[in-house]
């Protein structure tokens, strides 16, 4: 079980709960990195032209041949009779199957529409599993906008792969939330380097190699969204390593060297990989924290990486932090991140959308964080935004890459700057 | 259940959304779950819109569906109408809140609203797409404003020629302009500019700029112009029976249809007929011009929304010379114009909505040209072929800064240009063909194509020859008339007899050599006819000589 709430709790500041309209994705959209993640699984929403519309516009480009990725949308007559929406369920998956053999994983993902009408994805899902035994596994998650947020897609889908984990005493590190692949390498790297005994990743590069877990394993989340993937692994008897997460050279830092005492590992050495590392991030901010300082930051609901990049740009790159907004927050996972910001920033949890941009025209900050549909809208009123969607897209993590990501928050600056018409 | 992985068009409230956003005053009401905001993003990145589009959505959650969902649609609307005080407002659900069934637009219209006009738009999300949510909600909308003036039954026809007794110009309502239609905006500009030049106002453009106030004004007008079918097609048949007002249903694009389309406003307004179009657009004497020899017979595959489909066959067909090898739609609601016109044109139209399908039949086609949604150019792109895209859906770079209509002169002009310009020069195509045997013209020297044919379609697995290719193959095109013109090396080698044939054709040494001698990008096409030929006659090699004779019979 996870640790009880500390008392630092009761230090942290009050939070504005909101309730309204939301400007978010739902979780469907988190099968735009997962797919790439893993190439040998096809995510197959059970849904409406809706879902299926979300995905192609979130995903920005249609730019795949035939992307592992795709819609079965639902017409009147599967919601006439869900009988027959089973059997059309069951041929569809089959004539998918045929048409891309190499696919192991097969993901069902329930959206809202599915949810509504109870079709039973799990059934479907032992059902396709049984008749496709050896040759593709069958799993199912919900992504719907009714139950899940953007990034808590991967959370779903990760805790639908946890009963496929096998079961292992054997000491290992796992890192789990998704990460690009140049940079797991390198995290790997660094571990080795560190002396962690076992490195391991969920999700896995390929479907089918799950790694195992137990009471061996220490847990490391590189993503602050996975909620439910931690608590089930957990329960799984996996110690949580709780920990700033890995934004920015600090919480790079902060996060590798947890990992480390979770293994008793000897500082000393631990402190040999990671000051050099630690020294040339902070050269890399430099230029940027010239850029950044002083400059007042307001961050919209979104992703769940609000807090961390929050933490990161205020005490790395020196902002003024005038609201942290997130979708949903939880304190536990939170607990370390919240300790470093600010004392009395302003944190809100859930969005009211109309009340919430009344507040940023009140404030007038320097920089946004926020989704595609109010970007450019903000910019028109002549407030520089930073497009949140790229902050899951990106590689973001590790003290390497802390310059990469403090760029992209004063590169709408640096534009503005650049730019005149007169 | 049907699987999609990429679609032409989003759900019918996004259609709504449309219309909604394309309106000043205006104001949607939609009552869905979080997520479904992602459609504000088609209008504030596609289209570059500096406001986000006038929707608020309830964006209802798991938690609220044991409660009361139909209070939240209730409090969401009353909130929206005082922030935002809309002229008129549209009440609806997406997909997911038709099924739990609050009927938001019944809610709606039980409530004190201070009387802003209410529209209850009921879009069934599971068998209908965004066209036709755009073309419902748009007719919804204008019912709903003007059903208090429809005259009674049996009065008579206003005249569409009326502006002479009442002494001012001949007026007309511009229907159908949207956003995330293909280049509303300029389109708009350009028919107001020649109508203008022929005498006649436009007095009501909707739903693009227009307020509520506005679509009160429609029946004003002497007639309608349906410049959009797909979205205004209903609301024009319904202003036509119910105020007997004349719609003008020619689209102009193109040379042609422009012409057409003002033949027939003025002969329905009574205004004076325009003389020769000929040296208004610039169109019919490039594509007279020498330079253009080598657009003819240049083998074309369209596939787009039936109003750009039509007419870009028609330009490519008469205006350009190109020949169609296939026409296509994803709007079903226009099936049949497009399945008459492919009749005309010798090809069976492709009604389809799969990517896929449409990716095949385009590959099938072996076209030079692809004229397309951003959907083909993904496609034309991995087939090497070049494309132009001439139709919704958009992709941001369909919405240009500059000025670029499709339709009347000027469109003409912009198209002449934007289908042309993916093609090789012709000048260069000459040259290219004088001095292929020049080093610099050796395989891999490619830059005149952009991305390229990839390798593979030259060498082998090359599609399947269809019934619209055998057509074609009789009337080559001059780029494959010109490599027999200039290459003249017979090989020594006899031709093998025919009776050796076990059903299989293999390339000898020196045919090989041969075909490797023809340009890059006609090699393809010549192996494929060489390869027919020999099919045909059961040839079991295929020498040099062989390929002269495909040459010579192809010719013909």
């Amino acid at each position: 079980m996870l640790a009880p709430p500390t008392s630092a709790d009761a230090a942290l500041p009050e939070v504005l709960k909101e309730s309204g309209q939301r400007e978010v994705f739902c979780g469907l959209t988190s099968i735009v990195w997962l797919h790439r993640r893993m190439p040998d699984a096809f995510f197959l929403v059970v849904g409406s032209r809706t879902c299926a519309h979300l995905i192609q516009s979130a995903a920005g480009v249609m730019i795949f041949a035939e992307p592992r990725f795709g819609t079965a949308i639902l017409g009147e007559r599967d919601l006439a009779g869900l009988a027959d929406a089973n059997d059309e369920l069951d041929r569809l998956v089959r004539e998918l199957l045929e048409r891309r053999p190499e696919i192991r994983t097969l993901f069902l993902v329930g959206s809202c529409p599915s949810e509504v009408i109870k079709l039973d994805l799990q059934r479907a899902a032992e059902r396709l599993s049984a008749q496709l035994a050896g040759r593709v596994r069958v799993l199912n998650y919900s992504g719907s906008g009714i139950e899940t947020t953007f990034t808590q897609g991967e959370d779903h889908a990760l805790m639908a792969m946890l009963p496929l984990m096998p079961s292992s005493d054997e000491d290992q590190l796992l890192i789990v939330g998704t990460l690009a692949d140049a940079v797991e390498d390198r995290f790997r790297l660094l571990f080795e380097r560190m002396g962690v005994p076992r490195v391991r990743s969920l999700p896995p590069r390929r479907s089918t190699e799950l790694p195992p877990v137990g009471p061996g394993t220490r847990l490391l989340l590189a993503q602050p969204f996975l909620s439910g993937t931690a608590r089930a692994l957990v329960h799984r008897g996996a110690q949580l390593i709780e920990s700033p997460y890995p934004f920015g050279v600090e919480g790079s830092r902060l996060w590798m060297a947890a990992a480390a005492a979770a293994f008793g590992l000897a500082p000393a050495a631990v402190a040999a990989v990671l000051d050099p590392l630690e020294t040339r991030g902070r050269r890399a901010l430099e230029p940027h924290r010239r850029e950044l300082e002083g400059r007042r930051l307001f961050l919209l609901p979104d992703s769940q990486m609000e807090i961390p990049l929050a933490r990161f740009l205020a005490r790395e790159c020196g902002m003024e932090l005038v609201e942290v907004g997130t979708p949903y927050l939880d304190r536990q996972l939170m607990a370390a991140e919240m300790a470093l910001l600010p004392p009395g920033t302003r944190l809100s949890e859930g969005q009211d959308v109309e009340r919430q941009l009344e507040r940023v025209r009140a404030e007038r900050p320097d920089l946004v964080v926020c989704g595609l549909g109010l970007a450019n809208p903000l910019e028109a009123e002549g407030i520089a935004t930073k497009w949140s969607i790229e902050l899951v897209f990106s590689p973001i993590h590790g003290c390497d890459q802390a310059g990469d990501l403090a760029e992209l928050f004063a590169r709408p600056l640096h534009r503005r700057q650049r730019l005149s018409f007169v | 259940m049907e699987l999609t992985l990429w679609t032409y068009e989003g759900p019918p409230h996004v259609g709504a959304m449309r219309i909604a956003s394309s309106m000043e005053g205006v104001h949607y009401v939609l009552h869905a779950p979080q997520g479904d905001t992602y459609a504000d993003l088609l209008f504030t990145m596609i289209e570059r819109r500096n406001r986000r589009p006038p929707v608020t959505y309830t964006t209802f959650q798991a938690r609220d569906l044991g409660g009361d969902t139909a209070e939240l649609v209730k409090r969401t609307i009353t909130q929206a109408v005082e922030r935002f005080q809309p002229e008129a407002l549209l009440v609806g659900e997406s997909c997911t809140a038709e099924l739990i069934q609050d009927q938001p637009g019944a809610l709606a219209q039980g409530m004190d609203l201070g009387g802003v006009p209410i529209v209850s738009l009921e879009l069934p999300a599971y068998s209908k797409k965004e066209n036709w949510g755009a073309a419902e909600s748009f007719y919804q909308l204008v019912r709903g404003l003007l059903k208090d003036q429809i005259p009674p039954p049996g009065s008579p026809k206003p005249s569409p020629q009326r502006w002479r007794q009442e002494g001012r110009r001949a007026r007309v309502n511009l229907l159908g302009p949207s956003l995330l239609g293909f280049r509303c905006r300029d389109d708009v500009l350009e028919i107001s500019r020649l109508l203008a030049s022929h005498g006649i106002e436009v007095s009501v453009v909707a739903p693009l700029g227009a307020r509520p106030a506005d679509l009160m004004r429609l029946p004003a007008a002497d007639a309608n112009v349906c410049l959009y079918p797909e979205v205004a097609g209903t609301v024009c048949s319904w202003l036509e029976r119910s105020f007997g007002m004349a719609t003008v249903k020619t689209v102009p694009i193109g040379i042609g249809a422009t012409t057409d389309f003002l033949r027939e406003i003025t002969e329905l307004l009574g205004v004076d007929v325009p003389a020769a179009a000929e040296d208004k657009s610039r169109l019919p004497w490039y594509s007279r011009s020498v330079d253009s020899t080598y657009l003819t017979g240049k083998r074309v595959f369209i596939f787009a929304d039936a109003t750009h489909a039509l007419a870009a066959a028609r330009i490519a067909s008469k205006e350009l010379g190109f020949e169609v090898v296939g026409l296509g739609t994803y709007s079903r609601e226009q099936a049949r114009e497009v399945r008459a016109a492919a009749k005309e044109l010798g090809l069976e139209a492709l009604i389809s909505d799969d990517y896929l399908a449409v990716e095949k039949a385009m590959a099938e086609a072996a076209p030079e040209l692809v004229l397309g949604t951003q959907m083909e150019r993904h496609s034309a792109k991995r087939l090497g072929i070049p494309c132009a895209v001439i139709s919704s859906p958009l992709h941001v770079q369909d919405v240009p800064a500059r000025y670029s209509p499709q339709m009347g002169w000027e469109g003409a002009n912009v198209i002449f240009d934007s289908w042309v310009h993916p093609l090789m020069m012709g000048l260069e195509e000459h040259l290219i063909g004088m001095f292929r045997h020049d080093f610099e013209f050796v395989d891999g020297h490619r830059s005149h194509l952009g991305d390229g044919a990839p390798e593979r379609s030259l060498t082998g697995n090359e599609p399947q020859p269809t019934l619209a290719m055998a057509n074609a193959a009789a009337a080559p095109s001059p780029s494959e008339a010109q490599v027999g013109t200039v290459a003249t090396i017979p090989a020594p080698e006899p031709a093998p007899s025919a009776a050796a044939w076990s059903g299989e054709t293999l390339w000898s040494s020196d045919g090989e050599a041969e075909l490797a001698k023809i340009p890059f990008f006609v090699r393809g096409k010549v192996k494929r006819n060489t390869e027919t030929f020999a099919r045909e006659r059961q040839l079991a090699v295929i020498s040099a000589e062989t390929l002269y004779d495909a040459k010579a019979h192809f010719s013909r």
